[in-house]
């Protein structure tokens, strides 16, 4: 399993709860590593074990702390780059989620080796979204719904978001598009983040 | 059917038309972008510079290049390349249909170019998001391979040096010998063996011999230069290499001196400790070169001389000494001590 992904959970730790907390995750799942580098391979048994870890130390849900790192991604001033890649996906809310099919093929264009769940978008109903994730790893929907909150926030867009459980052996998310301009929208020049945008 | 004029501007946001008196006609959305305001009735090769393949400077000549790949740039941005197609609109004009090349990511970071400046089949939002996503890929990359490099140079110092007092190791010394051997550098090897160590040792205490070596270390640290190399061989053994150093005032100076401020009786938790020095010194000058093994033995015979002759002092290794202990007229365990 990339790096990256393993990665993202120590810094999410890590910056959020403090580093004495992943310290102890890390040695409650007995795994052979501490620390993880983003541009490594490793097990992808480890994942499942760290996560269980992190839950008990945290004393949260699984669920609860991948939403929180998928808005994390988003929001944290050390990923900026993730906010400005996922808005590459769209002008509008609905536009990123339409573009989220995409996601694992533009991810793989970003980093080879980093592969994600396939993901399926519907819109059935106007502005009322069905979005599936089948594949590994297991709990990709909950943080998606958590970078989707934030990114919804970021569009000024007000949504509602809810992982629907597993059904067909697909994580099933909803997603109600109720006002498209709620809040401020951050903002996204396609120059880059030398370009002002909004904080 | 729709007009052929609005189609152009329908999806292609970077087109000229051009007429045939080679005046532009209508130019496509995007071009306010690059600071062209309104160009209709400029003279085309007026607003815009031809590189390649060719310069027309009629309009005949333009004409001429229709069917051709050309590159070109606005005249207020020569630093933006833009390439496109002249193509002949069959009534006297031509079109021209540009997009900007590789130079893409500099146009939107200066013209702050949007997707809408764009036309939506075109991949420039693909090229932008992977432009950007191996910028930050390779950051990561960048990021690891700077923190393995350090953990490298910390681990190859590490199995370079002895850990009790920080000389170089006989690996270090291995290496430097292996350098000195295949170049042209003259050089001294001091061979140092304490005296009365063993005593100090078994009567003090490990952790007071320990002292003693790390004061030894100390000395030799601050007599010697910058591109010498200190190296502790074993237990009180050690070997110091100077590159560029073969004058023997010099090198007698510098043993007299460490022997002297080895000699030094000094406190150490409350007790006063004396220990000696030897010196065997061989310079390269008298070894065949590429050998420095053979150095190395002559500065071991060499300091076994000193010890024999009563301690305390430096002998420079001499061809009557020969080449081995072997050839020493007495025993090996003997000299040590």
């Amino acid at each position: 399993m990339h790096g990256l992904i393993f990665r993202t959970l120590e810094a999410f730790v890590s910056d959020v709860f403090g580093a004495d907390c992943w310290a102890r995750a890390v040695g409650l799942s007995d795994l052979p590593v501490t620390s993880f580098e983003a541009m490594l391979q490793y097990d992808a048994g480890y994942f499942p074990k760290l996560l269980a870890a992190c839950a008990e130390v945290l004393d949260r849900p699984e669920s609860v702390i991948l939403e929180d790192l998928g808005a994390y991604l988003i929001t944290h001033q050390n990923h900026a780059s993730v906010r400005r890649l996922m808005r590459f996906g769209g002008e509008t809310f609905s536009e990123l989620l339409h573009s989220l099919d995409d996601l694992p093929g533009r991810t793989r264009l970003a980093v080879s080796g980093l592969d994600l769940p396939q993901v399926h978008v519907r819109e059935p109903i106007s502005q009322s979204f069905i979005i599936d994730c089948r594949g590994e790893p297991a709990g990709f929907g909950h943080a998606l719904v958590g970078l989707l909150r934030a990114m919804a926030d970021d569009y000024g867009t007000l949504a509602v978001l809810d992982h629907r459980g597993i059904r067909n052996g697909s994580e099933v998310i909803e997603v109600i598009v109720v006002e498209t301009a709620f809040g401020a929208d951050r903002g996204f020049s396609l120059g880059g983040a030398a370009m002002a945008e909004g904080a | 059917m729709i007009p052929a004029t609005d189609l152009l501007l329908a999806l292609r946001p970077l087109h000229v038309c051009v007429g045939p008196t080679g005046h532009i006609r209508q130019v496509g959305k995007s071009f306010v972008k690059l600071g062209i305001d309104d160009p209709t009735g400029c003279r085309f090769l007026e607003v815009f510079e031809f590189l390649r393949p060719m310069q027309p400077a009629t309009m005949a000549d333009l004409r001429r290049l229709a069917g051709q790949v050309v590159r070109l740039h606005v005249r207020s941005e020569p630093g933006i390349g833009l390439r496109g197609l002249v193509i002949d609109d069959q009534a006297g004009g031509v079109i021209c249909d540009l997009s900007f090349g590789i130079a893409v990511v500099d146009a939107v970071h200066r013209f702050g170019l949007t997707a809408r400046d764009f036309a939506s089949s075109d991949l420039v939002m693909e090229l932008l998001f992977l432009q950007e996503a191996k910028s930050s890929a390779m950051a990561a990359s960048f990021s690891l391979n700077a923190r393995l490099n350090g953990a490298r140079l910390a681990a190859e110092t590490e199995a370079l040096t002895d850990g009790l007092t920080g000389l170089h190791n006989r690996r270090a010394l291995d290496g430097a010998l292996a350098r000195l051997g295949q170049s042209d550098t003259e050089y001294a090897i001091l061979q140092l063996d304490l005296d009365r160590f063993k005593q100090v040792n078994d009567t003090l205490g490990h952790a007071v011999g320990d002292a003693v070596l790390k004061r030894v270390a100390m000395i030799l640290r601050t007599h010697t230069r910058q591109d010498d190399l200190v190296v502790r061989t074993g237990g009180d053994e050690c070997v110091i290499v100077c590159p560029g150093l073969t004058d023997p005032t010099r090198l007698s100076a510098l043993a007299g001196d460490l022997i002297r401020d080895v000699s030094e009786p000094v406190m150490i938790d409350g007790q006063e400790v004396s220990v000696g020095a030897s010196i065997g010194i061989a310079v390269s000058a008298h070894a065949a070169r590429g050998d420095p093994q053979t150095l190395i033995a002559r500065a071991d015979v060499a300091l076994y001389a000193a010890k024999r002759s009563g301690r305390g002092r430096h002998l420079f290794w001499s061809p009557h000494m020969g080449d081995s202990l072997a050839e020493l007229d007495m025993p090996v365990s003997a000299a040590r001590g």
